[in-house]
C-alpha cells in the first residue's frame, strides 16, 4: 500500500485495542446508503517508475520554445542553491509556525524576508506574503478602504495601465462588498496614465489610487506626480510594482513628497520558476501607521523567558482564527515555501546582484527594440523608457503572427486584447507585449527577429 | 544571528549576478532609485550555511511525528515533488499558447476528473490558491446563483459555532451576514436550532463533515433537507475530507459546493505555511459560476486537444481569483499523488487514518485522558480535553503541547475547536506506523506523571528547543517586524 506502513499484524492488534471487528466497522456512524461506490473514473494505481515515465513525456511536450512572454511572469536565472536549500524537508514539510519554539527556522527566515521586502519597497513593514500579485492587489484595495479614515467612500481609482488579469482578479474578489472600481484612462501615444484624465476625478471621494510601475506595457509612469495627486485628494496611493525593477527604479517609499502608502506585487521574479503560474507569492508592504489594517500573517521579533532573542507570529488579533467574521481578511496562510526561496535568492544576489539583473533585462529589451526598428512593417509602439517589456504592433493579425512564430519555436509575446483597454479604442489592435529578460542571448534576440520576418512573409496577403 | 548581521560591505555571491553592469540611458533621473536597498552582503557559502542551519530549527513531517489536528500532516511523497520539478514543467510560461501546453493541460484536466469522481460533484475548478480562497469561491458562487435568479433577499450564511474561523470571515468577504448555530453535546449540529434559523433570508450553510469536533455529522441528510427546503445551498468545507475519502462523497450527502485542501488530503507539502491549493467542486446548478480558468477538452476524434476555458466559455463565472491559474505546481503534485494511490488507494486513506485515530483515542483514554466525545467513533482525528488536569494540577493543554516538543513530537492543535475547553485536537494521519502512535501515547503518559509530581516542570516547557516560551505581549506591543541596520 503506497505510503501506508501497516502490516496485517498491526491492523489486527489495533482493531483488538479498539474493540472493533474490522476497519469498516469504524465507519458505522455513516448511513450505509450514503456509502461511495467504486470510483470508476479514477485511474488505477501506478508505480513511481511508471509515473516518472508518463509525466516526463508530458513535461517534454511543453518544453523547448524560446519564451518572450512576460505579462506578470518573468524568466530569470535562479541560482542552484536557492531551491536546493529551500526544499530541505525541514522547510518544505513544516507547517504554519504556531508552535514558535519548534519553528524558529521558518520564523526567523520570514522575519528576514519581511526586512528585505521593506528594504526593496522603501516602506516600513511587510507581511509574510499573500497568494500572488493579483490577489495581493485585491487585499491592498480592501486594506486601503479600511485604512483611509478621511474617505467615507468604497470607491477606488485604478490606472488603466494595470495588468488586465490583475484588474479582473480584483473585481472577482472585492465586488461582493459593494466596492466600486473606477478605471483611469491612459494616453495611447505614451502608454502611461493620462494626468489630464485624472483631473476629472478631482474633488470626488475615493479611498485610493492604484498605480503600476512599470505598468503592464513595460512603460514607466510618472509615479511622483501620481502619488502627490492622490495625497492631495485625500486618497491613499497603492503601488503595484515589480520588486526586481525596484532595485533600479524609484521604489514606492520614494514616490512623490511622502511616498506611496502601500506597495504590493508579484514576488515571482525573486527566484521562483515560471512553472505554469504558481506557486508564486504576493507581497504587501505599507507605512507603519497602517500595519493594523494589513491582512495576513506577520512575524515579529521578541525575547523568550530567558531574555534570548526569538521570533513569533504577531498581531494575530487581526486574523480570522481570532476575529472570525470581523477579521481583516479570510486569509489564513502565506506562500511559505516560495518566500523561503525568495529570501535565499535575495540573500545570494544582494542589492548589487538584483540591480545588475534588472539592468541586464533593460539592456536586452532595448537591444531587441533596436533590432525590431529595422524590421519593415512592424512598429514599436512604446516610447521612451521601458523596463523589460514593450508593445509591438504587427501589420497583420497578431494572433496569426504569434501562431506562426510559435511553430518556429518562439513564443513571441502576450497578445493585447483591446477589450481589456477600453479607453484606447482600437489603437491596440494587433499589438503584443514583448519581454526580454537577462536570460536572452544575442542569438536568442536574432532568432526572434528571424522568426518574425519568416512569419510576416508567410502571412503576406492575409487579411487581418 | 540574522543574515544581515553576517554581511560585510562589498561582499557578494559573485557567480550569481551578470558580470557586466549594463548602462541605463533612457530612464529619466527622477525615476531612478536614489538609495540602495539594504539587502545582505554575503557569500554563497554563508547563505547556504545560514539557511541550512535555520532549517534545522524547524519541526517538520520529515523529521518528526506532527499530529496537528485539522491539518492532515501526512507524508509528502518525494516522487510527486521530483516529477513536478521536471524542467519542462518548471519552465512553462503560464500564458504559453495551448499548442505548447498540452502536457500540463492533460494533467490538469485529468485531476479535475478525478476530483469530480471522489467528491461526487459535476464540475471542478482548480484555481483557488488555498482553502480560504476555495471557501471564498464557493460562497461567491452561492451568491451568484441567488443573484442570477433575482433572489436578492438572501443575506445570511449559517455557520455552526464549531466551524473554522475562515468560514465566518469568508461569508463577510462575500457580503453576507453570519448566523451562528449551536452544536449539541454529542458533537452534532443542533437541528432544532437550525430549523429556527433558516428562512427566506438564508443563502446557505457552511459545514465541515466530519466536523471540527472529530465526529461524523449523523444528521447530515436532515440538515440538507432543512436548508434546501428554505431555498439555501450547502457548502462543504473540505478540511476533513481525508476522513471520508472514497467512503462517502459530499455530493451524495447533499452538498452543492465544496472546496478541498490539496495540501492536506492530496499530500502536497505545507511549505512552512503554504502554498496550499483549494480547488472547488460544484453540483449541476452551480456549474456556470465556477471560477476561471478551467481545463476543457476538444474531442474531434483521434488525440484529444486540451484547452483553457475562460470568461468567454463561462460568461456567468465568478471570475478569476489569481493572475494565472492558481498554484499550478501544487495541482501537479496532487495529480501525481492521485496516480500513486489510484482508484483502490483512495479509500485506504480514510480507512487507515481512521484506524490510527481510533487506536490513539482508545490508548489515550486508557492512559487516563478524557475524550471530548467519549461515546462517538473518532474519525481521522479526535479531541481530548485537559479541563481536569488544568483544574486539579494547574497544567493546561498548552503546557502539555509545549512539553511534547521536548519529547520530540510536534504538538497537536491547541484550543480548537473553541467550544471544547482546554482541548488538544489530534490527527495522526494514515502514514504513521503503530510504533510512532505508541511513542506519542507513551510521551503523553509520562507528561501526565510529570504534571502530577512536578507541575512546574511541565509549565516551564519546552527546554530542548532553540528558544523557551516567547513573550508574545512584547512582540505585539513593541512591534519589531523588520530589521533596521
Amino acid at each position: 500500500m503506497p505510503f501506508i506502513p501497516h502490516t496485517e499484524d498491526d491492523i489486527r492488534k489495533m482493531l483488538e485495542t479498539i474493540g472493533a471487528q474490522s476497519i469498516d466497522q469504524l465507519f458505522d456512524e455513516i448511513p450505509s446508503h450514503l456509502r461511495a461506490g467504486s470510483l470508476d473514473a479514477v485511474p488505477s494505481a501506478r508505480s513511481e517508475m511508471e509515473i516518472t515515465r508518463l509525466l516526463s513525456e508530458r513535461a517534454q511536450q511543453d518544453s523547448g520554445a524560446l519564451c518572450f512572454i512576460g505579462a506578470g511572469a518573468y524568466e530569470h536565472h535562479i541560482p542552484a542553491a536557492v531551491w536546493d536549500v529551500a526544499t530541505r524537508g525541514e522547510f518544505m514539510t513544516a507547517y504554519t509556525p504556531y508552535q514558535a519554539e519548534a519553528s524558529q527556522g521558518t520564523l526567523q527566515l520570514v522575519y528576514e524576508f519581511q526586512s528585505m521586502m521593506t528594504a526593496i519597497t522603501g516602506l516600513d513593514v511587510s507581511n509574510a506574503s499573500l497568494y500572488d500579485g493579483a490577489s495581493g492587489m485585491a487585499e491592498a484595495v480592501l486594506m486601503a478602504i479600511r485604512a483611509n479614515r478621511k474617505s467615507k467612500s468604497k470607491r477606488v481609482l485604478i490606472a488603466g495601465t494595470v495588468h488586465p488579469l490583475y484588474r479582473d482578479t480584483v473585481k472577482s474578489i472585492v465586488t461582493n462588498q459593494q466596492i466600486e472600481l473606477v478605471e483611469v484612462a491612459f494616453d495611447t501615444s505614451t502608454l502611461v496614465t493620462d494626468l489630464s484624465a485624472l483631473s476629472a476625478f478631482e474633488g470626488e471621494d475615493f479611498a485610493a489610487l492604484v498605480i503600476a510601475q512599470p505598468n503592464f506595457f513595460g512603460s514607466l509612469e510618472d509615479v511622483h506626480c501620481l502619488t502627490d495627486w492622490a495625497h492631495a485628494q485625500g486618497m491613499l496611493a497603492i503601488g503595484v510594482i515589480n520588486p526586481m525593477a525596484a532595485t533600479l527604479i524609484s521604489p514606492p517609499g520614494e514616490w512623490g513628497e511622502n511616498g506611496a502608502d502601500i506597495a504590493v506585487g508579484e514576488g515571482q521574479p525573486l527566484g521562483i520558476p515560471l512553472a505554469s503560474g504558481g506557486p508564486y507569492f504576493g507581497f504587501i508592504c505599507c507605512k507603519q501607521k497602517l500595519v493594523r489594517q494589513m491582512p495576513g500573517r506577520i512575524i515579529g521579533r521578541t525575547v523568550d523567558l530567558d531574555g534570548k532573542e526569538g521570533f513569533t507570529l504577531t498581531l494575530q488579533a487581526r486574523e480570522q482564527h481570532i476575529r472570525r467574521s470581523k477579521a481583516t481578511s479570510n486569509i489564513c496562510t502565506n506562500q511559505g515555501l516560495a518566500v523561503t526561496a525568495a529570501t535565499i535568492h535575495m540573500s545570494l544576489l544582494g542589492h548589487e546582484g538584483i540591480e545588475r539583473v534588472a539592468r541586464a533585462c533593460y539592456a536586452n529589451t532595448h537591444r531587441l527594440i533596436g533590432l525590431l526598428s529595422a524590421v519593415s512593417g512592424v512598429e514599436v509602439v512604446s516610447q521612451g523608457a521601458c523596463f523589460h517589456e514593450f508593445v509591438l504592433r504587427v501589420p497583420v493579425s497578431s494572433r496569426l503572427v504569434l501562431e506562426h512564430m510559435a511553430r518556429q519555436g518562439v513564443l513571441a509575446g502576450y497578445e493585447l486584447s483591446p477589450a481589456d483597454f477600453t479607453s484606447s479604442g482600437s489603437y491596440l489592435n494587433n499589438c503584443i507585449v514583448v519581454c526580454a529578460t537577462e536570460t536572452k542571448t544575442e542569438q536568442d534576440l536574432n532568432d526572434y527577429v528571424s522568426a518574425l520576418e519568416v512569419s510576416l512573409k508567410e502571412l503576406e496577403g492575409v487579411e487581418c | 544571528m540574522l543574515i544581515f548581521e553576517r554581511g560585510v560591505t562589498g561582499r557578494n555571491a559573485t557567480a550569481q549576478a551578470p558580470l557586466v553592469k549594463a548602462e541605463v540611458t533612457s530612464i529619466p533621473a527622477e525615476l531612478m532609485r536614489k538609495s540602495k536597498a539594504k539587502l545582505p552582503e554575503v557569500s554563497e557559502l554563508q547563505v547556504v550555511r545560514h539557511y541550512t542551519n535555520l532549517s534545522r530549527k524547524n519541526f517538520s513531517i520529515d523529521t518528526q511525528f506532527y499530529p496537528l489536528g485539522s491539518c492532515t500532516m501526512k507524508y509528502n511523497p518525494r516522487g510527486a515533488h521530483k516529477v513536478a520539478s521536471l524542467p519542462g514543467f518548471l519552465s512553462r510560461h503560464p500564458l504559453a499558447p495551448e499548442s505548447h501546453s498540452q502536457g500540463y493541460l492533460t494533467c490538469v484536466y485529468e485531476l479535475q476528473e478525478i476530483l469530480k469522481e471522489v467528491t461526487g460533484m459535476a464540475g471542478v475548478s482548480l484555481s483557488p490558491m488555498a482553502g480560504a480562497q476555495g471557501e471564498f469561491a464557493g460562497v461567491a458562487m452561492i451568491k451568484a446563483y441567488h443573484d442570477k435568479r433575482g433572489d436578492h433577499e438572501r443575506c445570511e450564511i449559517i455557520v455552526p459555532i464549531a466551524a473554522h474561523g475562515t468560514n465566518p470571515a469568508t461569508a463577510v468577504m462575500c457580503g453576507y451576514k453570519v448566523k451562528e448555530i449551536p452544536v449539541l453535546n454529542d458533537g452534532d449540529v443542533d437541528v432544532e436550532a437550525l430549523k429556527e434559523a433558516v428562512g427566506p433570508q438564508t443563502a446557505g450553510i457552511m459545514m465541515t463533515n466530519p466536523s471540527t469536533c472529530g465526529v461524523f455529522e449523523r444528521q447530515i441528510e436532515v440538515i440538507a433537507k432543512v436548508v434546501h427546503d428554505a431555498g439555501g445551498l450547502l457548502y462543504y468545507d473540505g478540511a476533513n475530507l481525508n476522513a471520508i475519502l472514497g467512503k462517502v462523497r459530499p455530493g451524495d450527502m447533499g452538498f452543492d459546493v465544496l472546496h478541498m485542501n490539496l495540501h492536506k488530503t492530496f499530500a502536497t507539502p505545507h511549505g512552512g505555511g503554504g502554498p496550499g491549493s483549494g480547488p472547488v467542486a460544484v453540483g449541476e446548478r452551480l456549474l456556470p459560476y465556477l471560477p476561471t480558468p478551467i481545463a476543457g477538452i476538444e474531442d474531434a476524434g483521434g488525440e484529444p486537444d486540451y484547452c483553457w476555458l475562460g470568461q468567454e466559455a463561462l460568461p456567468d463565472s465568478i471570475g478569476r481569483l489569481s493572475a494565472f491559474m492558481g498554484n499550478a505546481g501544487i495541482i501537479l503534485r496532487a495529480y501525481i499523488y492521485a496516480l500513486f494511490l489510484g482508484r483502490d488507494g483512495m479509500h485506504r486513506v480514510s480507512e487507515f487514518s481512521t484506524l490510527n485515530a481510533n487506536y490513539m483515542a482508545k490508548k489515550l483514554s486508557d492512559a487516563g485522558f478524557d475524550l471530548a466525545y467519549d461515546d462517538r467513533r473518532a474519525t481521522h482525528e479526535f479531541i481530548i480535553t485537559m479541563s481536569k488536569q488544568a483544574k486539579e494540577l494547574g497544567v493546561t493543554a498548552m503546557d502539555f503541547a509545549k512539553r511534547l516538543l521536548d519529547y520530540g513530537y510536534h504538538a497537536p492543535t491547541t484550543y480548537f475547536p473553541l467550544l471544547v475547553p482546554e482541548c488538544l485536537l489530534i490527527e495522526p494521519t494514515e502514514t504513521e506506523s503503530i510504533d510512532e502512535l505508541d511513542g506519542f501515547v507513551e510521551a503523553m503518559t509520562q507528561i501526565l506523571k510529570e504534571a502530577e509530581s512536578s507541575a512546574d516542570l511541565v509549565k516551564g516547557a519546552p527546554y530542548s528547543q532553540p528558544v523557551k516560551r516567547l513573550d508574545d505581549v512584547k512582540a505585539a506591543r513593541e512591534l519589531d517586524v523588520a530589521y533596521k541596520a
